[in-house]
């Protein structure tokens, strides 16, 4: 029988464009604080450290949690290092997890971080390798397509990626900690430059300095907090880039992936049992994509659900009441602070963008070519 | 209470340059190389891990590249450490503790031959303060030796012993590329590359590819006779600082060696992740091995020394004895970082 | 009327400046790049440091030791200076304000280009190698970044791989090859090191014609860093007549707003002669003129 395993803190930066003002471990350190904070801990209280980012690269220290071991208060302990691509805020997350949830430790902080300003992504992602094809659209390029085919397989109304950005970036101005705080208009959607057809610039996600943070703890460290979220299931996929016959647009990575993450979890019906979903949507077209790969409703329907305004903090299935990775993009941390946000649901600390009364709430990541996914389900009570 | 053992260890050849297989070419004969020993598929396994270093080939995502070396479809259960395999192996234990699963395929890849190794270690320094001074891995590592000379803990001739004891014993391995028989004196008549340590104190680098499967319980004992069983793990880091640490001993191996129960009973056997002679005087010192225990016989790292693999090998080569009956209990390790700042324990026995 | 009677004169002396016991403990720091301010009764920090505050009234001899650090908080931009001006090239004069003073010293800003200007913005001191005790001994100011240039760089070789190179070789020959594994094996490009439904690696290459249907596609219409063609462009998603996945590639030889989904597609090879092992032997793909594959023929590759 596995322990049960709760998250009694969450702390995340300011995130911003470029956080000058901070260097890689002060920004490890501004989340990991707050978490701690509001756990009412210090370092001395942690037994373990899980740390998440993307390639190494995007800041140029690799394996860095070396370098990062003492500010995170890791000496003499154990501290371990996930990266499994834009997915990985998630599968730290899930890592840490399991570390409590199998009885290695009771309590265990996992942080996750990108410092996008220190480096260019483009750079990391596509470096000039010989042999290799050469990134000949740019970071949207590979998913543009995506995008179409589902457009296109669903005959989907094509201003379904504007009333994402809409609403998310609406959402994103409810939080403090977002990156961009941006009201926009359905027509400056509409109106702001085509990118990659059919995304247009304020479609896409921002790129962001940021780290976020969370304790999580077993049952006998639970009650440290009187609104513990506790992780009802977790669940990891991997399919691979390209297989004959792959659905692309609903991969049944995520398919599997959720459904396994919905059994452990005893939901049966999404909709109606979760409350609120934090999904990593990093080209707003995505949302209906994942409404579907989630299934929150059946293939075909997801951008309608969106045009209705389900997925608005007043819909039946609010997705991304935070604004999400439209307003917030530290990229290793994304998937994390989808998970913690998720927590800040169920246990009434999402403050502004708190949706009333939410007792089980979806984290969501994914990487790669749509082909890495991690996601948990937190409640508001004890399983 | 889980029980989980290796039950399953393969590894390519270290060779100093292979030049013809990308990473899925070193992952797909590896891992179905360690499947087949005990007779499974990809489809039998419960979770797959592996550990890999992008750096270590200069592009982002090596391990997206390594999961084409893999049966993927359906999809997996499948995580990543940017750590050495010895690690994604700890993350595969700990996932089969949960009880729910039972198998797991762990592997690691490392190809140093395409890239300045001592100099890409330094990428992982302190990027303010110590990376833009360009702090090889060798020169770190021949400031942890300088300290031991100076501490009086060993001399350079006990350094070069070492290397030459390692070398010999890895005759017998026909996975290790640099071994036979070395002398001490011709070892001490080498100029130093960064003082006090001279090249035949500091490993081979090598291309080399890795794979372990776990199980648990009644899985392990149908899928062999005498499976490895993991009666201890542990991992532990130092502060990052070479200025802030006692580089003449390794508390953080001492914690994870004491957590693992090392010193509960007698050690048949230890394999230890030592890159650098000097390294294996801490390590047998923070480990407590008694006299008996045959340390690194199958060379070690100094003979042959694929980054992000050896670690792996190490609790293969460990388990692989426990496997085959040759030991009773066995002790591998696994190091990171600069100066062994980070080590992991694990303590194998037979039923 | 003739002209004016005219001569040229100069006014030149140098004085003997006492600057007394507050101004001197300053100008004597500078020798030493010692930055000091002095406090006043009201607990303010003058720097550059007086006898005095505004009110008249006479500081403290408390001491406070600066860092060469500062707040720009007014600037002029000087584009041609004049002989006697601090520095000879086009600077901007500034009032700057170090941090932990309450009061700004004038001096001048190196800042190379007036658009680096911008009140607010951080500066630090720039020394005179050459120190006389005087406010020169600052030779200037220069803008200070948060931002610590941090190059790295390291050489690698890179070996594709058998199957891939085994892919490229193909492509220098004009060719395209597929890989299966097992004769019922699905054809993969290029070649995999294991098929994703049995794991084996591929056991047999294919050779692939170079049309295909172009499946889905975007228009991109960002400049980016480091782009071989002007915006707009089309990139696609194509499977090659005999593959059971699709390649991607540059879809042009047709105005890009007449592209569709389902449309056939040839490879537009470079000449012979610069053929390579590369996917870059073939420019871009383009309409065969053939009838568009219909939806469900291609549905299972998006």
């Amino acid at each position: 029988m596995a322990e049960r395993c709760a998250v009694i803190g969450i702390g995340q930066t300011h995130h911003k464009e470029s956080r000058p003002d901070l260097s890689l471990a002060g920004l490890v350190r501004e989340a990991a604080l707050r978490a701690l904070e509001e756990a009412e801990m210090t370092f001395a209280d942690i037994d373990a450290v899980v740390l998440g980012t993307a390639p190494d690269m995007f800041e140029g220290v690799a394996m860095p949690e070396l370098y990062l071991a003492d500010a995170l208060g890791a000496a003499g302990k154990p501290i371990f290092r996930v990266h499994t691509a834009g997915s990985v805020g998630g599968s730290t997350t899930i890592v840490a997890t399991h570390l409590v949830q199998a009885g290695v430790h009771q309590k265990v902080l996992t942080v996750a971080f990108e410092k996008q300003s220190e480096a260019n992504a483009m750079w990391a992602l596509s470096p000039a390798i010989p042999f290799q094809p050469q990134l000949v659209a740019g970071a949207g390029g590979y998913f543009a397509p995506l995008m179409r085919s589902y457009i296109r397989r669903h005959d989907a109304h094509p201003d379904t990626g504007c009333v994402v950005a809409v609403k998310d970036r609406d959402n994103g101005l409810l939080n403090p900690y977002a990156h961009l705080h941006l009201h926009q208009t359905l027509d400056e959607v509409r109106a702001s430059p085509m990118l990659w057809d059919p995304i247009r610039y304020s479609e896409t996600c921002p790129s962001s300095d940021g780290a976020c943070a969370m304790v999580l703890v077993n049952d006998a460290n639970a009650a440290r907090v009187d609104n513990p979220a506790w992780v009802l299931g977790t669940s990891v996929r991997t399919e691979r880039t390209f297989f004959a016959g792959r659905d692309q647009v609903n991969p049944v990575a995520g398919r599997q992936c959720a459904k396994d993450v919905y059994d452990q979890a005893g939901i049966t019906n999404p909709l109606r049992e979760i409350d609120c979903a934090e999904v990593y949507v990093p080209f707003s077209w995505f949302e209906p994509m994942w409404l579907e790969n989630l299934g929150f409703c059946e293939p075909g329907e997801g951008w309608k659900m969106t045009m209705d305004g389900k997925t608005r903090r007043d819909g039946v299935c609010p997705f991304n009441m935070s604004g999400g990775v439209m307003c917030t993009n530290p990229i290793g941390a994304s998937g994390m602070i989808r998970f913690a946000e998720a927590a800040r649901q169920v246990r009434g600390t999402a403050d502004a963008h708190q949706i009333d009364g939410a007792r089980r709430a979806l984290g969501h990541a994914y990487g790669g070519g749509s082909q890495f996914f991690a996601m948990w389900v937190v409640g508001s009570e004890r399983p | 209470m889980v029980d989980v053992a290796i039950v399953a260890f393969a590894q390519l050849p270290s060779v100093r340059c292979n030049p013809v297989a990308d990473e899925a070419e070193l992952v797909q004969p590896v891992t179905k190389a360690a499947m087949d020993a005990v007779g499974l598929t990809q489809s039998d396994i419960g979770f797959t891990c592996s550990g890999s270093c992008d750096y270590l080939v200069g592009r982002p995502f090596s391990f997206v590249a390594a999961v084409d070396g893999l049966q993927a479809c359906p999809p997996i259960r499948e995580s990543h450490v940017e750590m050495d395999g010895a690690w994604a192996l700890y993350e595969a234990f700990v996932r089969l503790l949960h009880g729910d699963l039972d198998t797991a395929l762990v592997f690691s890849f490392g190809k140093c031959s395409v890239g300045p190794v001592p100099d890409i270690l330094n990428v992982q320094n302190d990027p303010y303060c110590v990376q833009s001074l360009g702090l090889d891995s060798i020169s770190a590592a021949a400031l942890q030796a300088r300290a031991l000379l100076d501490a009086g803990k060993a001399t350079e001739r006990d350094f070069a012993e070492i290397a030459v004891r390692c070398r010999r014993d890895a005759k017998d391995n026909p996975n290790a590329h640099l071994k036979g028989d070395f002398d001490v004196d011709a070892i001490l008549a080498e100029p130093y590359i960064s003082s006090p340590l001279r090249k035949s104190l500091c490993s081979p680098l090598s291309d080399a590819a890795a794979a372990i499967v776990l199980a648990t319980g009644d899985k392990a004992r149908a899928l062999v006779d005498r499976p490895a069983w993991i009666r201890g793990i542990d991992h532990r880091v130092e502060p990052h600082s070479l200025g802030a640490r006692d580089l003449t001993v390794s508390p953080s191996t001492l914690i994870a060696a004491e957590r693992a129960g090392v010193g509960r009973d007698k050690v048949d056997v230890a394999e230890l992740y030592a890159p650098f002679a000097p390294q294996e005087i801490i390590l047998r010192e923070a480990l407590g091995l008694p006299g008996e225990a045959a340390v690194n016989p199958s060379g070690g790292a100094l003979a042959a020394n694929s980054v992000m693999t050896a670690g792996l090998i190490r609790l293969g080569e460990a388990a692989q004895r426990v496997l085959d009956g040759r030991a009773d209990r066995a002790v591998g390790h696994a190091t990171s970082g600069a100066c062994l700042q980070q080590n992991l324990v694990a303590v194998m026995e037979g039923e | 009327m003739s002209e004016p009677l005219r001569a040229p004169y100069v006014l030149e002396y140098t004085f003997r400046r006492t600057p007394g016991p507050i101004m001197g403990r300053f100008l004597d720091g500078l020798r030493y790049e010692t930055l000091e301010g002095v406090k006043t009764a009201d607990g303010r920090v003058l720097f550059p440091p007086r006898e005095y505050d505004e009110t008249g009234t006479a500081v403290t001899n408390e001491w406070v030791t600066l860092r060469p650090f500062g707040t720009v908080r007014s600037w002029s931009w000087v584009e041609q200076p004049r002989t006697d001006h601090p520095l000879s090239k086009p600077f901007a004069w500034a009032l700057v304000q170090l941090d932990g003073a309450d009061t700004s010293i004038v001096h001048a800003v190196d800042a190379g280009d007036a658009k680096h200007m911008k009140t607010g913005m951080r500066v630090r001191v720039r020394w005179a190698h050459h120190k006389s005790g005087t406010v020169k001994d600052i030779e200037c100011f220069e803008p200070h970044s948060l931002v610590m240039p941090a190059p790295s760089r390291l050489e690698f070789e890179v070996y594709p791989g058998r199957h891939y190179t085994a892919y490229l070789k193909a492509l220098e020959e004009g060719r395209f090859i597929g890989g299966k594994s097992g004769a019922d094996g699905k054809v993969y490009v290029p070649p995999r090191a294991a098929d994703p439904t049995n794991g084996q690696p591929a056991t047999e290459y294919v050779d692939l014609a170079d049309t295909g249907v172009l499946t889905t596609f975007t228009v991109v219409r960002i400049p980016f860093p480091g782009q071989k063609l002007d915006p707009p462009y089309c990139f696609g998603a194509i499977v090659l007549d005999g593959a059971d996945m699709p390649i991607y590639h540059l879809i042009s030889g047709v105005p890009y707003d007449q592209i569709r989904m389902g449309m056939r597609v040839k490879a537009k090879w470079k000449p012979r002669e610069q053929w390579g092992p590369s996917l870059e032997n073939i420019l871009y793909f383009e309409p065969t003129g053939e009838p568009d594959v219909p939806f469900e023929d291609y549905a299972e590759h998006l």
